[in-house]
């Protein structure tokens, strides 16, 4: 075989591969990103309808309540409350007055029914995501 | 007065880096032996200043010296003296001191052991090093001083996070660091060899086993920091591609493909110029990791609060290296692009392949972890890539490669006859065909991709098994073949792990009273309570687990939630009882209001065989290294 041939040839099996590749990407790009949403965008009706999602903010204090293995509790921006459902075992850095991030999505009662609460390494270590929904509320709060 | 010593270390070590980044360079190029010959001295010193900082240290650590900010900080006097020492590098200054040490250590390692080198190659190699490690010994100093007095000195430390007072703490950073760092050997060799224009066979052999040293280290830092996650998150998952895991992994398939190519440099004399890019790409991506870690711009559980000065210094050091090196490889790399002939049925073109494939997921990996920054960073609201993202497009594109390396080695180099590999390659289509339908019928549940895992395995395995047996009939084979083996074995074996993992575990959330008995995995747990027990700096609720199968008593098994005096966060210590064949892991929840227990029970079938595949690969990557070729080699050099 021409040497000519060879290279074109290898050239397209690289090229096959990064258009399989860029294909799956970006199929999986399309149904497994999760927005952040922050408590007063759920509130005002901004969060996706029939995705999962995210939402950034504080478990409000003395709203844990425990059902058998589900917890409820509420997370707020300090302006908008979402109550949330969670069924299994919180991390361990998950407290009352604490930054948290949960995914999941909004039931027909308006309840955020979690598929996961995510932990961090560090009690002193506020989620970027949480800071920004307390911001976020802030600022609007102050232009009212 | 010790800590300032020290401080004053690093500055020094900083001036001297600079004349082992700058002189032996240049002479180098303008032919100035007397500049040449300041390469290994420098080296040498800069090591000796670095070693005693890092003693330093250490030490002010294990005299719990808490006028020192980052020693106050991150020990307190309760903590036992093993995780006092593994706190050095606990936090951001210490691990930063960690790298520029391990830098330190690699280019003393290089200066030592290649005597035999042509001296302007070493020199240029040692140069190179030099200002890498100018740049990151700037960051340390202006940045991230770990020698910070606080005064007046605190009465006792704020101790390390409970997380990190665990064994793997003492043993996953220097490791991970180790590989991460090392591929700055196979990056300075590149560049030596881009500035000296000598860019030949040779080159490839030099640096052959310094990558697979570096790539070694690699692979056992990512497997421990994965069994430590396994085991002291409390989560019980073993890989959660997490963006601080990806960046490690990245440079991981990156180092993979660099490995191979160099093996067709140094055979063939061929893919020089990819092989070279590879080499640049594998310490870029080491360093973006690190940027990534260190700047706090990632949402993960390894961010921790910092800095945001110190992320633009190294976002800014990332890009003068990667843009320096690319512009130097613009203008000086070999423009042959594909090297000496080969057809299309050679081992050139299956490497060629597997490179391609690894580099590819390498991308993909890559995209999905910073795809989320770019979308802050454009302001187009806030996203996070989830595992299923990775899973989707990792996973189909790394079966095409294990097809791959069931063939590859068969082939010879230049060209091969491809219908002969394959006629003597049947009986291990068969043994794969057979295990992918067997095995997951065996298991009690067929599915397509637990029966596509075990088919690629074991196709891994008999195609490996065959070949040892042809080389054993034709004679002793090599280390490095036997490496190379061990390495694909490993993989086979970490594949098997996997797909038993995704496809046969069992987890269980569930309410328990003493008494209770949950099952999993034919295994019965009966909970018999919970008991408050003290420790060297925390107490402990201590439940008491029977594991039973099939009436008969296996062990008992002690999960806790711990409580840390010095912090207010609770920590759950799992308690596992591993066996070759399935882990049964168990881990408190919390207690529920009518006294009851939240508790997670698990059953992992192979898990274990995760982190065996990854010690294999290591294992193989050891013999590779130590083969005779690259000592007998030196040997004819020095004569």
């Amino acid at each position: 075989m021409k040497s000519r041939y060879k290279r074109a040839l290898i050239i397209i099996a690289a090229l096959v591969v990064i258009g399989v590749a860029a294909s799956l990407i970006l199929n999986a790009l399309n149904s497994n990103i999760a927005l952040f949403v922050t408590p007063s965008e759920v509130a005002a009706g901004k969060a996706p309808k029939d995705q999962a999602f995210r939402i950034g903010g504080m478990v409000k204090d003395e709203s844990v309540r425990r059902d058998g293995l589900t917890v409820h509790f509420v997370i707020t921006d300090l302006v908008k409350d979402i109550p949330v459902a969670y069924t299994g075992i919180l991390p361990d850095l998950f407290k009352e007055g604490k930054g948290a991030v949960i995914q999941g999505r909004m039931n027909a009662n308006g309840e955020f029914i979690a598929s996961e609460v995510l932990a961090k390494h560090d009690e002193n270590y506020m989620p970027p995501e949480a800071k920004h929904a307390l911001d976020q509320a802030q600022k609007n709060g102050s232009n009212k | 007065m010790i800590p300032e010593f020290a401080h004053y270390a690093l500055i020094l070590a900083l001036c001297i880096a600079l004349i082992q980044g700058v002189l032996p360079l240049i002479g180098a190029h303008q032919g100035r032996r007397e500049w040449l010959i300041l390469a290994r001295p420098a080296a040498q010193t800069v090591f000796l200043l670095l070693a005693t900082a890092f003693v330093i240290l250490a030490w002010s650590f294990y005299i719990n010296d808490f006028s020192v900010l980052y020693v106050a900080e991150h020990s307190n006097s309760q903590m036992p003296v093993m995780y006092r020492l593994g706190a050095v590098w606990g936090g951001h200054e210490g691990s930063l001191l960690l790298w520029v040490f391990l830098l330190s250590t690699w280019t003393i390692l290089v200066a030592q052991l290649s005597k035999a080198l042509d001296e302007f190659m070493v020199a240029r190699v040692i140069g190179v090093l030099g200002l890498v490690m100018s740049g990151l010994l700037l960051f340390v100093i202006t940045t991230s001083n770990p020698f910070e007095r606080l005064l007046p000195a605190a009465q006792d430390g704020r101790s390390l996070n409970p997380l990190l007072q665990d064994p793997g703490l003492v043993f996953h950073p220097p490791m991970l660091y180790m590989g991460y760092v090392g591929f700055s050997v196979a990056f300075a060799f590149a560049i030596a060899s881009l500035l000296s224009g000598r860019l030949d066979a040779a080159w490839a052999r030099w640096s052959r086993p310094w990558t697979t040293a570096a790539w070694v280290f690699l692979t056992l830092g990512i497997a421990l920091g994965s069994w430590w996650a396994y085991y002291e998150l409390g989560w019980g998952g073993w890989w959660f591609w997490d963006p601080v895991e990806n960046a490690s992994f990245i440079p991981w398939l990156v180092g993979t493909a660099l490995l191979h190519s160099l093996a067709v440099t140094e055979k063939r004399g061929g893919f020089k110029s990819w092989t070279v890019l590879l080499a640049i790409t594998a310490f870029s991506l080491s360093l973006l990791g690190t940027f990534l870690v260190r700047s706090g711009v990632l949402t993960s559980v390894h961010a921790f609060a910092t800095d945001p000065r110190r992320g633009i210094f190294i976002l800014i050091f990332l890009v003068l290296v990667v843009g320096s090196s690319l512009i130097l490889y613009a203008w000086r790399a070999p423009k042959s692009s594909l090297g000496g002939k080969f057809s299309l049925s050679s081992r050139e073109t299956f490497i060629l392949l597997g490179n391609v494939f690894l580099v590819v997921s390498a991308g993909s990996v890559l995209l999905g972890t910073l795809y989320p920054l770019l979308i802050d960073a454009l302001h187009l609201g806030k996203i996070s890539v989830g595992p299923p993202y990775f899973n989707s497009v990792f996973v189909p594109l790394m079966a095409p490669l294990l097809v791959l390396m069931g063939i590859g080695p068969w082939t010879n180099w230049k060209n091969s006859d491809l219908l002969g590999v394959i006629k003597r390659l049947w009986l291990a289509g068969l043994v794969a065909v057979l295990a992918g339908i067997g095995i997951p019928s065996m298991m009690g549940e067929f599915t397509w991709l637990a029966g596509l895992g075990f088919l690629l395995a074991f196709w891994v395995i008999a195609s490996g098994c065959l070949q040892i047996a042809r080389q054993a009939k034709a004679g002793k084979p090599t280390r490095s073949f036997i490496g190379m083996q061990l390495a694909h074995l490993g993989i086979a074996v970490f594949v098997i792990g996997v797909t038993m993992v995704g496809a046969y575990q069992e987890e269980k959330d569930v309410r328990m009273s003493a008494g209770d008995t949950v099952s999993v995995g034919g295994y019965q747990i009966q909970f018999q309570g919970v008991n408050v027990v003290p420790g060297p700096n925390y107490q402990a609720m201590r439940g008491t687990f029977l594991l039973n199968k099939n009436g008969t008593i296996q062990t008992m098994m002690y999960p806790e939630k711990r409580n840390y005096f010095s912090s207010t966060m609770p920590m759950t210590e799992a308690a596992i009882d591993v066996g070759l064949t399935r882990d049964i892991y168990v881990s408190l929840g919390e207690e529920l209001p009518d006294k009851s227990w939240a508790v997670r029970v698990y059953y992992k079938p192979f898990v274990d065989w995760i982190w065996g595949g990854c010690l294999l690969m290591a294992l193989g990557g050891v013999l590779a290294i130590s083969d005779r070729r690259y000592r007998i080699k030196l040997k004819r050099q020095v004569a």
